[in-house]
């Protein structure tokens, strides 16, 4: 077992390494990237086979001490069990789907070799997040996660857009993972290890301490821990108000935004408050907190999807909702919802994330939808994969995004009833939110592939399906996206699949009837016929009557402004936070570099330059003065020699 | 026959005046070259007052090249007043502070 971990999580690594540091032809490259991640999927499958149809316990061993200070030691250890297996599985089979697009999608950049380089080290580092059983090695993943991600959204690095956006992503990931930083710290203080097992294992005993950090106010050390370790997650997951950075990493190239920015990296967060699932379960301040974020996410960045007109924009606005989403199950605790969605999400929002590349292959790297339109004859393929991807999205019954969201829905619900604080306000969040998914999947969906054929002549001669590369991805994803989730909802939601690992679980076995009960309990709820709701009112929209959107545009002129300027969360923070910083730094270099650094500097040689200007008059080159000198200490020197005993 | 201190007092006295000659000159240098020739004998004087009191013939052993050395000195400070003077065209001491800082 642990040979076998090791190879999953190496075998990327060296095929960054093979791909990224030797000379080799693009063939090789590819091959060997390819080859690595596709063997740590067949070996991710076996571990999840053996965990999860053998039932064998799970791995959980330290590996190697990196380094030790008194008691507190650094280790490198892999855990390995259901939540875990899964998490392995998704991320090694979404990486591998992107690797294979990629030989068609980047075939004539130059950067080539580079890229799958970056892809490759992405996966070994994700894999070390997923893998690890301590909070040091989580940090490190989580931290090479984020800097792949830096590296691919400024991957055309000549583009002024893509540097200003992977700036972006980097600055507003390190506020988020300052606070992580602090609440590993803050682990770290209380439990006096960084191992899971040990910390979970005496969480209960801090249940009730209290710190001071502002003197004379009283804090639970549960909440601070779990508020600041999911400011990292709110930096990662992109959740409000530190989500502004993942629509901007648009900039990157399409099969980086399907796996990193859609499918996996971006679920770090959530998978990290599952794994700390028994500690936040000790605090339901920090519960309602992260209900509530989740809420405001899945809401109002569902809301910005609808204004947009670049494909890419569309599906990033709706992986923010979809986040949000997440975000609300683990904050109802419904840490197996929460999880299941993921998992469902990595699916077909790395599928929508592909077929919305394959499009913008198709009409010559053109993202918007305004010149698109008509494109089902052209596209087959596509056009179909991304119509389960969008109905998987929207959670159309019996396919996968139906069962995650339903219960996430549920589980809202039920944490409304059992009068959570926030609660209300998150459950009729995401039951909006269902209305607005199906709304905008729609009308991307519509004005992509239907209606008038908006492009000009030369494009549309140029049209044809993409390549076998990028279709059999396509097609790949498309059929865990239509069954993963009626074939799993049961173990993982209802059944035993997460005992032990995560700590809580609202679902009873007794309320399930199996998946046909599922869904026709589904149909009969609001969120099916909202979901209705938001693709009629795109079809009525988008392919009636489409001069009414503009008429909509129209009149609520102030709100569709606001939705534009999305919120001016982007304008507040470069005014705010990018102006102040620069104001202040400004105040530095006028006072403290100027005035006084360079004052002292400058100050020091001038001085050196007056002392040596005086001294300089004593030597005049005179002879006799130099000799009169002489003379003058000769007296002194006898004098001192003669008198000075006396004295 | 006058005394030891006779003598130191003739030697200091002569000592004196060649310090000064040195530096209350500001015309010839010449004068300083004499000068300097000047306060090796007052030394040398010293010397022979001692020997002939100590009845040690050390002391005038000394004198000898004292004044064997004096003279090789005098000789190569003229030469060099001589290269001073082809280049300079004089011999003023205020004229010659090249070594000014």
């Amino acid at each position: 077992m642990q040979n076998i971990s090791l190879a999953i999580v190496l075998a990327p690594l060296f095929g960054a390494i093979i791909a990224g540091l030797f000379p080799v032809s693009k063939r090789v490259a590819h091959s060997v990237t390819i080859g690595a991640v596709g063997l740590s999927f067949v070996l991710s499958v076996c571990v999840f086979y053996k965990i999860v149809i053998l039932g064998e316990a799970g791995f959980n061993e330290t590996l190697y001490i990196w380094l030790e200070v008194g008691a507190i030691k650094f280790e490198i250890g892999f855990m390995v069990d259901s939540l875990t297996a899964m998490m392995m599985l998704v991320v090694t089979f979404v990486s591998w789907m992107v690797h294979i697009y990629t030989v068609g999608y980047m075939r004539d950049d130059p950067g080539y070799n580079r890229f799958f380089s970056y892809i490759s080290l992405f996966t070994f580092a994700m894999l070390m997040l997923v893998m690890s059983n301590n909070f040091m090695q989580l940090f490190f993943g989580w931290e090479a996660v984020g800097l792949v991600s830096y590296l691919l959204i400024g991957f055309w690095f000549t583009r002024e857009s893509a540097i200003y956006a992977n700036l972006k992503a980097f600055l507003v990931n390190r506020v988020g993972d300052f606070g992580f930083i602090l609440g590993i710290a803050a682990v770290l203080m209380y439990f006096n290890s960084l191992n899971y097992v040990e910390v979970f294992s005496h969480a209960n005993e801090h249940k009730d301490t209290m710190m001071q950090i502002i003197p004379g106010l009283d804090w639970s050390v549960m909440t601070v821990i779990c508020i600041l370790l999911f400011i990292g997650a709110m930096g990662k997951s992109a959740q409000f108000p530190l989500h502004v950075w993942l629509p901007d990493s648009m900039e990157g190239p399409t099969p980086i935004s399907a796996l990193i920015h859609a499918a996996t990296m971006v679920t770090a967060g959530i998978f990290m408050v599952a794994r700390m699932s028994p500690l936040f379960e000790l605090s339901t301040t920090a519960l309602s907190f992260v209900m509530i974020i989740g809420a405001i996410t899945a809401l109002f960045m569902g809301l910005l999807g609808l204004v947009q007109n670049d494909i890419k924009r569309v599906v990033a606005y709706s992986t923010l909702s979809q986040l949000g989403y997440m975000t609300v199950a683990l904050g109802a605790s419904a840490y197996a919802a929460g999880v299941f969605h993921l998992m469902t999400h990595a699916f077909f929002k790395a599928l929508l994330f592909l077929g919305a590349g394959s499009v913008i292959i198709a009409m010559h790297h053109e993202q918007d939808m305004r010149k698109m339109g008509g494109l089902k004859k052209y596209l087959p393929i596509t056009y179909w994969t991304a119509l389960i991807g969008s109905l998987a999205l929207i959670g159309f019954p019996g396919f996968s995004g139906f069962f995650s969201k339903d219960a996430i829905i549920e589980a809202t619900h039920h944490a409304y009833e059992a009068e959570r604080a926030g609660a209300g306000f998150a459950y009729y969040a995401v039951l909006l939110g269902v209305f607005i998914t199906a709304l905008y999947s729609f009308r991307m969906f519509f004005l992509t592939f239907h209606g008038k054929e908006r492009m000009d002549e030369h494009t549309r001669s140029h049209l044809h399906e993409s390549p076998k590369v990028v279709t059999i991805p396509l097609i790949l994803l498309a059929i865990p996206s239509v069954f993963i989730g009626m074939l799993t909802i049961e173990p993982m939601l209802f059944g035993e699949y997460f005992k032990g690992v995560i700590a809580h679980n609202p679902f009873n076995a007794e309320d399930y009837h199996g998946v046909i009960g599922f869904m026709i309990h589904g149909m009969l709820q609001p969120p099916f016929w909202l979901a209705m709701a938001g693709v009629g009112t795109a079809y009525y929209l988008y392919m009636k009557a489409p001069h009414i959107p503009e008429q909509i545009t129209y009149r609520c002129n102030l709100f569709h402004k606001i939705l534009l300027d999305k919120y001016g969360f982007d304008r507040f923070n470069d005014w705010f936070f990018a102006g102040g910083t620069r104001k202040i730094g400004n105040i530095f270099w006028k006072i403290g570099d100027i005035k006084i650094i360079e004052g002292i500097v400058n100050g020091l040689a001038k001085m050196v330059i007056w002392l040596s200007s005086v001294i300089r008059q004593t030597q005049t080159g005179f002879l006799y003065h130099y000799a009169f000198a002489m003379i003058l200490g000769l007296a002194v020197l006898l004098g001192i020699f003669v008198f000075g005993a006396k004295l | 026959m006058p005394e030891l201190n006779e003598f130191l007092i003739v030697a200091a006295v002569l000592f004196c005046i060649s310090a000064a000659g040195i530096f209350l000159n500001r015309k010839n240098l010449l004068i300083i070259l004499m000068c300097i020739e000047l306060m090796l004998l007052s030394v040398n004087m010293n010397f022979i007052a001692f020997s002939y009191f100590n009845a040690d013939l050390a002391g005038q052993v000394f004198v000898f090249f004292i004044l064997t050395v004096a003279a090789a000195e005098s000789a190569i400070g003229l030469a060099i007043l001589i290269i001073l003077f082809r280049n300079k065209y004089s011999i003023n001491v205020d004229d010659i502070n090249t070594m000014k800082g």
